[in-house]
């Protein structure tokens, strides 16, 4: 049926819903196979561990109990080690890492045996019955101390904790890092986060072995780049491995990966011909999925008397965790990228040391690198606000890079698409009620109030998209960073994208219907987006990196527009005219100057099928696929206000405003993007508050729960304000940047500025993050030289 | 093995169950009620909330036997002939889920709190959440849609 609504820019609501909303989503644990068994993995007690012996024999007494392996049992079982695709320097020192390790245990959670049952009951009672004796080593705990000669070694064939060092080999004139007249030398540490989706990881490995096939149903972003590297870890051929990621509760980076859990599910499966699952409890996941951040940036800021910013120099070391896992040695390199911020500066340096330490894997954390480049960023331009004796505000008004509409070769080497930072800006500051607060701050010092009110601002910008295949090759990344689409009208008037992306939460469902009804005139409930299974969607790089709607969204475009140029051809052969006579709009091809003579893209869909009467040369059925590549990144961007309320004698911060206005370019669902926004500052400003990954000194876990590890509730988030400018992506034909992230990048340093700005006058210049109330209280205690 | 009967969305129920077995899987696993996700082992998130005679309780801190003779209503329950609950239909209107994967348990906190407290403000939603956690949309669009069910304008200050 021909449909002239458009979708586009509206704020349709999502055709996700129903089904989650009634309790009817396919999450992986919701999945019950016959014979069916059950995995769990037996996991080191201790930080850093000799394996002296393992003994699986009681386990295996247990009824119900089909098989236990050690990591020795199972070395042979591995074509390959565990995927790391991002070796980022050619002297990279890297070691294998094994599903299950065999000769030490290098964190707390490592896996040294596993066992498979008939019920999850019984596969925890066989995890606890496997004997472990461990030979307990010193851990690396600190990321200074490790890189210090005699420092225990995680992994000792590499002679050393410092396996990487990264430089972005600097831009600009350095030599201003010398003359400038200002010059700060700061330092900020960003602690160990974790994902923490609400739903935990989960893998189900289903086999059929005589055929040797086997399908895993895993809670990933990253069904297609599973699939690959998972064939290179079991040996199992790529052709033979179906990859499915069903719904997927929230992810954030934690399901951007690949892990052991799913390389044991297939080997298992392959072993015992069964089928296999394996369900991530919180605790595991507090402690074996991936955390991130994990670093101490040191930075110097070269300005001049009057506020003009002339370079940022930063030296980081981050700390890699026990192994590294999928991205982990790229993840601050994503950040390297972006240490100007939105400023028109006149140097750049950035380079990093990646250290090895007895804790978690770190690896991406939405964001991943660009939240931290933001905080040091933006915590410095306060910085220098505060050593002037400028306002923030006025700081960064007169450093922004003017307006420009097509790519700007940046200072750091790479062209920024477009940018207006001002607007942006501004509209955020008349928001928030700068001015007002300001009043209000000063009126409270006055007063000699105990609650103080602190304004926090952060301007972003963030390279999205990811990524030109060519950048990623150059970068030494293994994959390139494309994106595939399929388009097919059937005959029967539905329209079915098959898509390369892989949401877990972002409505790409209703988003790519959007675009799809738009461009071939349909209604959007005729729109049916398949994703996530690579035997529907063989093609695909998946969702990471704010890259969906800037790349996949593309690659539909192309596809549809492909479709449009058959369905043309097919309609001019029907109607018996030239193509250039043809109109299309509203779903129809009309003969210009004859609008009675008209073909549906229903109708072609049905002739291409059937395929009675086709042109010469024209393939049977309407349908055409494009995959295609990004000539550059997405740049969004924008500025973020937080107005707090720090109480000076509990140390507590209450947030009373909250306003975002960012630029991700044009808008495909207005109601989708602003749901990003209040999903990606609230993990920021958890991230600011909150949360915190700690690790007692013989390298325990301390926040093993959610108890410990303070995943704010609805009671701790303010209300958010939002609004946008809209400069459109010269990047790609639907003018999109993507949304995502920038929440996360940008809320951090909003408001611990603002924590810092409220006592400010107190003589406070940091309080660390999270700015929690006994960091708070110290802050306010060590700037007014107090003791205990 | 202990027997459990219980009337769950209206349809009496019976099973004999592991002593150690968790009301939680009992819904999931032997009576194949999967709207009901477990997110956590501290009962700190809220996912696997139900009703237990009409009142929100998390379903992980219950044994299956201490419920025996109860009325149990889960996310399967909430929607009439196929209609959207008004909670359920006003979280799809305002947006107020992503990833889905806490939404049943936030449906089913808010529809006990809503007998409570059918009028609430924005400040009493946010509390009445405490004990349900969420990912992906920052509460934002949780509170509106609860204080929209509720008939109360978003924004309302307590």
């Amino acid at each position: 049926m021909a449909v002239t609504e458009k979708f586009v820019g509206q704020p349709v609501l999502r055709k996700e819903d129903p089904a989650l909303l009634k309790g009817e989503g396919s999450f992986v644990d919701n999945m019950v196979v016959p014979a069916m068994l059950h995995m769990a993995v037996v996991r080191s007690p201790y930080a850093h561990a000799r394996i002296v012996k393992v003994d699986v024999s009681k386990a295996l007494e247990i009824p119900g109990v089909v098989g236990a392996w050690t990591g020795a049992d199972l070395a042979d079982a591995w074509a390959g080690p565990l995927p790391m695709v991002w070796p980022i320097t050619e002297d990279i020192k890297t070691s294998d890492h094994w599903p299950l390790t065999k000769d030490k245990a290098r964190f707390q959670g490592d896996g040294v045996a596993v066992v498979a049952a008939e019920s999850r009951g019984i596969a925890g009672d066989a995890a606890e019955a496997v004997e472990v004796e461990y030979e307990p080593l010193d851990a690396v705990l600190d990321i200074e101390e490790a890189v210090e000669d005699g420092a225990p070694l995680v992994h000792e064939e590499l002679g050393t904790n410092a396996v990487v060092h990264w430089s972005h080999g600097g831009g600009g004139d350095l030599s201003l890092f010398d003359g400038a007249p200002v010059k700060l030398q700061l330092r900020y540490e960003a602690p160990r986060l974790t994902p923490s989706a609400i739903e935990p990881r989960g893998a189900l490995a289903s086999p059929v072995p005589s055929l040797g096939e086997f399908t895993l149903w895993t809670s990933s972003q990253i069904p297609h780049i599973a699939r690959v590297t998972l064939a290179g870890t079991t040996g199992i051929p790529e052709h033979k491995l179906r990859i499915v990621a069903p719904d997927v509760g929230g992810s954030f980076g934690g399901k951007l990966d690949v892990y052991a859990e799913e390389a044991l599910c297939l080997v298992l499966a392959r072993l015992t011909g069964r089928p296999v699952k394996w369900i991530e409890s919180r605790s595991e996941n507090l402690s074996v999925t991936i955390h991130g951040r994990g670093v101490i940036h040191d930075v110097e800021v070269a300005a001049t008397e009057e506020g003009k910013i002339l370079g940022f120099r930063v030296t980081e070391l981050c700390d890699m965790g026990a192994y590294f896992q999928l991205l982990t040695p790229g993840i601050p390199e994503l950040g390297g990228w972006v240490y100007m911020g939105p400023y028109d500066t006149q140097a750049y340096w950035y380079e990093f040391t990646g250290v090895m330490t007895n804790m978690t894997p770190t690896d991406a954390v939405r964001g991943a690198g660009r939240p931290e480049a933001t905080y040091v960023v933006e915590r410095a331009v306060d910085a220098l606000a505060r050593h002037l004796d400028m306002d923030p505000a006025e700081v960064r008004r007169i450093n922004f890079v003017p307006r420009f509409t097509e790519d700007r070769l940046s200072l750091m080497g790479l062209n920024v698409d477009s940018g207006d930072y001002l607007p942006a800006f501004e509209r955020a500051l008349e928001l928030a009620d700068y001015e007002q607060y300001r009043k209000e701050q000063a009126a409270r010092r006055e007063n000699g109030d105990t609650k103080h009110i602190g304004i926090g601002l952060s301007s972003y910008i963030e390279m999205c998209g990811l990524a030109p295949s060519n950048i990623l090759g150059a970068l030494r990344y293994a994959a390139g960073g494309w994106e595939a689409a399929q388009v097919r009208c059937q005959p029967s008037g539905q329209v079915t994208i098959y898509i390369g992306t892989s949401p877990h939460g972002q409505g790409h469902e209703t988003v790519w219907a959007q675009i799809a009804a738009d461009e071939l005139g349909v209604g959007i409930d005729d729109v049916e987006v398949l994703h996530g299974d690579t035997s529907t969607s063989p093609l695909g790089m998946d969702t990471y990196g704010s890259r969906s709607i800037a790349i996949g969204g593309a690659a539909l475009h192309f596809a549809l527009e492909k479709v449009k140029a058959r369905a043309r051809t097919l309609a001019a052969h029907e109607l018996e005219v030239a193509e250039d006579d043809l109109e299309f709009e509203g779903g129809s091809f009309k003969v210009k100057g004859a609008p009675d003579k008209v073909r549906t893209i229903t109708e072609l869909a049905a002739s291409a099928w059937t395929a009675h009467n086709l042109p010469d040369g024209f393939e049977p059925d309407l349908t055409a696929s494009a995959t295609w590549d990004p000539k550059n990144f997405t740049w969004p961007y924008g500025t973020h206000v937080c107005v707090a309320e720090v109480d000076t004698e509990t140390g507590h911060t209450e947030l009373l405003r909250y306003v975002a206005v960012d630029d991700c370019g044009v808008v495909i669902n207005p109601m989708i993007v602003d749901g990003q926004v209040h999903g990606g500052v609230a993990f920021g400003i958890a991230e600011a508050l909150y949360e915190e990954i700690l690790y007692d000194e013989h390298g325990n876990l301390v926040t093993g729960t959610l108890t410990q590890y303070l995943v704010p509730s609805a009671a701790e988030m303010p209300s958010f304000e939002l609004d946008r400018t809209e400069m459109p992506s010269p990047t790609n034909p639907l003018g999109a940047k993507g949304i995502g992230e920038a929440g996360t990048i940008a809320a951090p340093p909003a408001v611990v500025n603002a924590v810092v700005d409220a006592l400010s006058h107190l003589g406070v210049t940091d309080v660390g993050k999270p700015a929690t109330p006994e960091r708070v209280w110290r802050a306010i205690r060590d700037a007014q030289g107090g003791g205990a | 093995m202990t027997n459990v009967s219980v009337t769950v969305n209206g349809v009496a129920r019976e099973a004999d169950v592991e002593p150690r077995t968790l009301l939680v899987y009992f819904l999931r696993e032997t009576l194949g009620l999967t709207g009901t996700n477990v997110g956590c082992d501290t009962s700190s998130c809220g996912s696997c909330t139900i009703l237990l005679d009409g009142e929100s309780v998390k379903s992980c801190t219950l044994l299956a036997a201490q419920v025996d003779g109860k009325a149990i209503t889960t996310i399967e329950g909430m929607a009439t002939d196929g209609e959207l609950h008004p909670i359920q239909e006003a979280f799809r209107r305002n947006h107020g889920l992503q990833c889905g994967f806490c939404t049943p348990g936030m449906v089913m906190a808010a529809a006990s709190y809503l007998i409570e407290n059918p009028s609430p403000t924005e400040e009493e939603v946010r509390h009445s959440l405490e004990g349900n956690l969420c990912r992906c949309t920052g509460y934002h669009n949780i509170v509106k849609s609860i204080l929209d069910a509720a008939g109360e304008p978003a924004g309302a200050k307590a």
